[in-house]
This record gives structure tokens, C-alpha cells and sequence, in this order.
């Protein structure tokens, strides 16, 4: 059942919750972004990446999920936004990880 | 509706932008990999949105979906490799 077969209201209620949704998931991607061009090392860096940008991931995708209506397309986006929740944090603790083992001098405020 | 998805679509490559700055200029190579996740994370949300704009939502998500996977283990022996500066290390350790 896509969304084209809802009543009316509902189209709109939905199509409105979605747009809202992916629109905030496009502010924490640019938050995301501002981070990466603007914190000072590669720890700082790692947080906007892992934290902020899964996080606006995920509000976009379930905004995309959202627009898809009750059907089995909704399942497929769900299945992509648990691998993003899994994959993100492992791939940014294992570059963080190895940044750290192999010596990366973290920045400190008198580097500023 | 569509063009909507339109504005965000092109909102989030011009996002790639800045991830592209990082990866050219970062100071360390693990700078460079964390912007490649970066790009890589944006590239699959633009899969599914591109989906949506062509009403083949099935399709693309299914590669959004192998594309994430393949990530995974890209980034994974990328940071094996550099944790050890290219000696043999094990997995599991």
C-alpha cells in the first residue's frame, strides 16, 4: 500500500511529517559538515563524523521511510538505517582507535 | 513533492564538498579516512533519495545497502593497516 492510496488528509499529514523529518536530518548533516571543515584534530573530527552524521542519517532516512507509506519498501530503508546505526560507530572507533596507537597528538588549548 | 527531494539531493552533494576538502587537506591520513566515511555515508542516503525520485525505491537500496557493507570493510582494513603501519596484524585481536 503506497502512500498515492491513503485518503487525502492522511497524504498530506504524512507527506508533511516526512518533509519535516528530512529536514532536520539535512541540519544535523550540515552541522555534520561544519564540524569536519572546522574542528581542530582528528579526534574532534571523528565526533562530528560518527555522532552527528549518523544522527542526521537516520532522520532523513525515516523521513524517506515515512514517504514510502506501509509497504515493503519502508523494511528495506529500516534495514539500511540499522546497518548505518551498526557500521558508522564501528568504522569510527576503529580509525580513532588506530589513530591513537600510532600516536597522533591530541590537540590541547595552548595549540590554539 | 519531487522537487523537494530535488533541493535535498543537490543540499547533500553540496555537502560532499566540504568531507572532499577534508580528505584532500587533512593534516593526518586518519583525516583522509574519516572524510572517505563521511562521503561514503552521504553517497548512500543519496542512493535511497535518488530512489525516490525515480519511484524505484527497491532497487537502490539494495545497493545502498551492498555499498555500506563494502564500506564497512574498506574503512575496517584501511585502519588495521595503518594501526600497525602495515605490519601483519589479526583481526580479532
Amino acid at each position: 500500500m503506497s502512500l498515492s492510496e491513503y485518503p487525502e488528509v492522511a497524504q498530506l499529514l504524512i507527506s508533511t511529517l516526512a518533509a519535516g523529518l528530512i529536514l532536520a536530518g539535512l541540519f544535523f548533516l550540515f552541522v555534520a559538515a561544519l564540524g569536519v571543515l572546522r574542528l581542530p584534530d582528528v579526534f574532534n573530527r571523528a565526533h562530528a563524523v560518527s555522532l552527528t552524521d549518523s544522527l542526521g542519517a537516520l532522520f532523513l532516512l525515516s523521513g524517506l521511510a515515512l514517504y514510502q507509506g506501509f509497504s515493503t519498501n519502508l523494511v528495506r530503508i529500516v534495514i539500511v538505517m540499522i546497518l548505518l546505526c551498526l557500521l558508522n560507530p564501528v568504522i569510527a572507533h576503529a580509525t580513532v582507535r588506530s589513530a591513537m596507537r600510532s600516536g597522533v597528538e591530541a590537540w590541547t588549548r595552548e595549540d590554539s | 513533492m519531487n522537487e523537494f527531494f530535488l533541493v535535498v539531493l543537490i543540499s547533500i552533494t553540496l555537502l560532499i564538498g566540504a568531507y572532499l576538502y577534508r580528505v584532500l587537506r587533512g593534516p593526518t591520513v586518519f583525516d583522509r579516512v574519516l572524510g572517505l566515511n563521511g562521503i561514503s555515508t552521504k553517497a548512500i542516503i543519496l542512493l535511497v533519495v535518488i530512489g525516490t525520485v525515480f519511484n524505484r525505491v527497491e532497487v537502490f537500496v539494495d545497493i545502498a545497502t551492498g555499498y555500506a557493507l563494502v564500506n564497512l570493510l574498506g574503512s575496517l582494513a584501511i585502519a588495521k593497516f595503518l594501526e600497525k603501519r602495515g605490519e601483519c596484524v589479526d583481526v580479532a585481536e
